[in-house]
């Protein structure tokens, strides 16, 4: 059976039309993340509409090629002009420029794209071999646990806003409001309509989506009118570069620890909810300078700088399939496009996603897999798009891309209405933009909305009375894993400020572990409470330390800031 | 009198969509079936906005006045902005226009406008608008129309045509 489904999705990837899709989604996103300003859920966004009437494993094919061309596509800008063509590329730029810079473009470029590569492999091979496991561990959850982890991704959504929380918070609760308008999924009830007629029904996921994600970043790209004249980047270098493949390929041998540690930084910061390219590429940096034998020479173009982001950010994209596969949940804002584009083919990701529809899931794991070569292919082609491209000022591609959002939203239900939904999501995102209030918590409450209200009542209808309907969310295990992770969670902002600067923070983590270590108790068996021994032996013994330093606080900087300098 | 800074007008403005939809709340019918009644999703979600809206509030309200570093009031306000209203204004036009000019026709108009507007607006210049609105629309127009088979707008011009 998983031989001929394998084989299935095999044909279906392999077909010509797919592959041509994904030679061009690659190539597409290659260009979009490289072009500073367009974010590569932004590039998935638009791919959307094209995908509307594709078989499910055909458009999901082509919007994951783009998803890892954008990946790798923003080392291009980031390495010629040095500035990151999207926010996975913050740190390629800090050693990726000063060796182009250096007279090393094409060793530079190299090191980038095979680094991606490599990254991108590692975290297709933990894609196949974890997601099954994790949709395993997920069907024991029940509707509690479900919506506590719902809870749980909102909220280190909101924490990673860092000073903005709580406008953090308030974007992930007018999300869930958003997705209470119209007729409820479980009553059939209008809510919220006030009388407009098409409210009855609700807005459309899309038109949502693109209005606050796609049409707002638009006009921030055009706000000042004098820079929306110009041409994308004005220093691009020569534009004849040749990049040098063998010569990065024996570097990145050499570093191969710094590789597999930074892949498997970017698949841990993957799984976790909402938490994207962004960190992992600066998280990788980090600890690649931390564990390097000649830390100095990080920022002035050694390789060991640029493998650590670019392999960290492509594993990245692995490790949010793997929790959107295995749970439902987003790993990160491209795969809650990702997640809204399997509803709009009716397939409904959950624990049981990979089991009920193996079809999809292997095309999936497959053209994972397929868009790494392409893009290794199409790098050199794109590389000379790029450098056309950005002779283009950003007001022409503003107007052009605000057109083709119209014509693609209307074709998703051929309704008018659509249309208004894009425009007046599009002024609301633009002035949450403005405002400070992040997007993503507000776009992963869209997405989440009717899974938490879902399993809320589900969980309603399982229990005999209120107390017990409340009490499970704390008598069992995983929701009060999940409620105890979304506590702490909570608490991050505040931890990450007074971080070596008040005693308090000295004892957050390990608090934490041995809060944590509760609920794997509760789980019995084996594996899962020896993992609770071993965090609160991990605390006590990180107590210990503190205490015998006579609870000294070191000052520590907060991690951005210490690479900023 | 202290001025408003944003956020503290933000919060006020939450606080009072809060408001306007827990009040609307009270018009969601009521099935009478077992389950989680319908109304109580959305009261929680304004319960907690509410309770963020509040802490927003105060927060704002401890924060130094902000600095008036510019000229403010409503005309500088509009310059500062002028891209993004010029976009709204012709969208919302496009918008208007759709059942009439259809798709293909309001579509390279919006381009075209947008181009302009935005852009310089040199006799050069407005060719190659012209040419980037005929030629990105009808190109988007065609994949959809021919490629996708997706039925779009096509406006009384065009069909009377």
């Amino acid at each position: 059976m998983m031989i001929e489904n394998l084989t299935e999705a095999f044909w279906a990837v392999f077909e010509l039309k797919t592959i041509l899709l994904m030679i061009v989604g690659t190539a597409a996103g290659l260009i979009a993340g490289a072009i500073p300003g367009f974010t590569i859920a932004m590039a998935v966004i638009l791919t959307l509409p094209f995908t509307f009437t594709m078989p499910p494993v055909q458009g999901l094919a082509m919007m994951i090629a783009v998803f890892v061309g954008g990946l790798s596509g923003g080392l291009m800008s980031g390495m010629l002009a040095g500035i990151p063509g999207t926010p996975s590329s913050i740190a390629t730029t800090f050693d990726g420029f000063p060796l182009v810079r250096s007279g090393k473009p094409g060793l530079a470029l190299g090191i980038g794209v095979w680094s991606s590569f490599c990254g991108g492999l590692i975290s297709a091979v933990a894609l196949v071999l974890l997601a099954p496991q994790l949709a395993i561990l997920g069907l024991e959850f029940g509707p509690w646990d479900y919506f506590a982890l719902v809870f749980f991704a909102l909220t280190i959504t909101a924490s990673l806003a860092g000073e903005n929380f709580l406008k953090g918070m308030i974007a992930g609760a007018l999300g869930l409001l958003v997705r209470t308008i119209g007729e409820d999924d479980i009553n059939g009830v209008a809510r919220f309509s006030f009388g407009i007629e098409p409210l009855e029904q609700g807005f459309a996921f899309l038109p949502v989506l693109i209005g606050l994600f796609a049409f707002s970043q638009l006009l921030s790209d055009v706000k000042e009118p004098k820079r929306a004249k110009e041409a994308l980047m004005s220093d691009t270098g020569s534009g004849v570069v040749k990049v040098e493949h063998r010569a990065a390929l024996k570097v990145i041998m050499i570093g191969w620890p710094n590789l597999l540690r930074s892949s498997l930084i970017g698949i841990f910061v993957g799984i976790l909810p909402a938490a994207g390219g962004s960190i992992s590429n600066i998280l990788a940096y980090d600890q690649a300078k931390k564990a390097s034998k000649t830390p100095e020479l990080f920022g002035t173009g050694t390789p060991e700088g640029i493998i650590a982001p670019e392999a960290a950010n492509n594993a990245t994209a692995g490790g949010a399939l793997i929790i959107m596969m295995a749970l439902g949940i987003p790993g990160d804002l491209v795969a809650a496009v990702m997640l809204g584009a399997l509803l709009i083919h009716d397939v409904v990701p959950s624990p049981t996603f990979i089991s009920e529809n193996t079809v999809i899931a292997y095309g999936i794991f497959i053209a994972f897999f397929i868009a790494h070569f392409m893009m290794i292919g199409l790098q050199a082609v794109c590389l000379r798009l790029f450098l056309m491209v950005t002779r283009v000022p950003m007001y022409t591609l503003t107007a052009v891309i605000l057109a083709y959002c119209a014509i693609g939203v209307f074709a998703l239900h051929n309704v008018g209405f659509d249309l208004w939904t894009l425009f007046i999501f599009g002024i609301l995102g633009y002035a949450m933009r403005l405002l400070g209030f992040p997007l993503a918590p507000m776009i992963l409450g869209v997405v989440l909305g009717n899974l938490a209200e879902l399993n809320l009542s589900r969980a309603y209808a399982s229990s005999n009375e209120w107390t017990t309907f409340v009490f499970s969310f704390f008598t069992r295990p995983w929701s009060l894993f999940f409620l105890l992770l979304a506590v702490f969670s909570l608490g991050f902002p505040w931890f990450q400020k007074d971080r070596g600067k008040k005693k308090w923070a000295l004892v957050y983590i390990p608090i934490m572990c041995l809060a944590l270590a509760i609920p794997l108790f509760l789980m019995g068996g084996i594996v899962r409470p020896t993992i609770g021994a071993i965090l609160i032996l991990i605390s006590l013994n990180m107590l210990r330390k503190r205490a015998q330093e006579g609870w000294h606080i070191e000052d520590k900087k907060d991690l951005i800031s210490e690479l900023r300098e | 009198m202290t001025r408003l800074n944003t956020d503290t007008i933000c919060a006020i403005f939450l606080l009072i969509v809060c408001a306007v939809f827990f009040s609307a709340s009270f018009h969601i019918k009521d099935m009478g079936f077992e389950s989680l009644g319908s109304e109580v999703w959305p009261r929680f979600i304004l319960a907690l906005l509410f309770v963020f809206s509040t802490m927003f509030l105060f927060q704002s309200l401890k924060k130094p006045p902000e600095e008036k570093t510019e000229s403010k009031g409503l005309k500088a306000w509009i310059v500062k902005y002028q891209n993004a209203f010029k976009i709204y204004i012709l969208f919302i036009s496009f918008l208007l226009t759709l059942d009439i000019l259809g798709m293909l026709i309001g579509g390279t108009a919006f381009v075209f406008l947008t181009l302009t507007a935005l852009g310089e607006r040199t006799l050069r210049s407005l060719g190659i608008h012209a040419a980037i609105a005929i030629i990105s629309i009808t190109f988007m127009w065609s994949v959809f129309t021919f490629g996708l088979k997706v039925f779009l707008p096509q406006g009384i011009i065009f069909s009377a045509w």
